[in-house]
């Protein structure tokens, strides 16, 4: 048991309401309303957000965990939740050169999750709306303007 | 190569403990789950299996045989019980969402007829998960 252990991917979804605008500066206003249609409202609108991150990593044999959820809670409540949650993301840094789409939320929380310590990040999910959702395992970059 | 997936439901008390511990370690790594009085959770499982059509029947295995499959190899055996107590592969694994997929993938690998198992997942709660394709790490 203790030299062959059983790979095991652990997923936890989180919960954040947020809200945000789709422009670029890039765009002349008759192009943002083009391009972003309604999402481009100059008031923003918002979403409740669902963040679902994945960790790979053998199963410890003194706990029977990939990583211990306490853990992981305590660093999604610090750095994804008590960031994101009741925010508009146009005013939050990570966005001020990128355009707040999940696509590019995706890869901010993808790069959050990867510095927690104590499991490899495999993947990050993210449900915009229930219709609409992101995936993103780790190998792009966000676009800039 | 079609993968099919079946959902079963169970609803079981367990509790995290690890007897090499103290009582505040066991507290202090575990949190409320160490509470030795147990709790319990609606876990939903998804069994995918892999396999190709039978050009008779158009099934990769037949959803009732496989239903019965979960049926008689868990959910009789966790559904309304205590797993630390009742279910043998906890009396030395902790019931982590964890080593209730990969319990789960050794009972029933071998067992479904023109299929291969692909994947166990195991949800404790619609907010966590653990899946497992049967890989193992030697180190």
């Amino acid at each position: 048991m203790s030299n062959s252990r059983p790979v095991v991917l652990l997923s936890r979804r989180y919960h954040f309401s947020a809200s945000h605008r789709l422009h670029t500066e890039a765009y002349d206003a008759e192009r943002n309303r083009e391009v972003y249609g309604k999402c481009n409202n100059a008031h923003g609108h918002g979403h409740n957000y669902t963040v679902q991150v994945t960790f790979r990593g053998a199963v410890d044999a003194e706990t029977g965990m990939v990583c211990n959820l306490g853990d992981l809670d305590a660093f999604a409540r610090t750095k994804l939740i008590d960031r994101f949650d009741h925010t508009n993301l146009n005013t939050m840094e990570c966005f001020a050169e990128t355009v707040s789409t999940t696509e590019n939320l995706a890869i901010e929380v993808q790069r959050i999750f990867a510095e927690f310590p104590y499991a490899r990040l495999e993947r990050v999910h993210i449900e915009e709306t229930s219709n609409n959702s992101f995936d993103c395992t780790g190998d792009s970059a966000p676009g800039r303007f | 190569m079609i993968f099919l997936t079946r959902k079963a439901e169970f609803s079981s008390a367990h509790f995290y403990w690890n007897d090499a511990w103290t009582q505040e370690e066991n507290e202090r790594v575990f949190g409320k789950c160490a509470n030795r009085n147990g709790h319990g959770h609606n876990y939903t499982l998804e069994v995918t299996v892999a396999g190709e059509v039978d050009p008779v029947s158009g099934f990769v295995v037949d959803l009732k045989e496989l239903k019965d499959i979960l049926e008689r190899e868990v959910v009789s055996i966790y559904d309304h019980r205590h797993l630390n107590f009742e279910v043998p592969e906890f009396k030395t694994a902790i019931p982590t969402t964890e080593n209730i997929a990969v319990a789960i993938w050794h009972r029933l690998d071998g067992k479904i007829p023109n299929a291969k198992l692909h994947r166990v997942r195991v949800y404790e709660m619609p907010d966590l998960f653990a899946d497992y394709y049967g890989e193992i790490a030697h180190e």
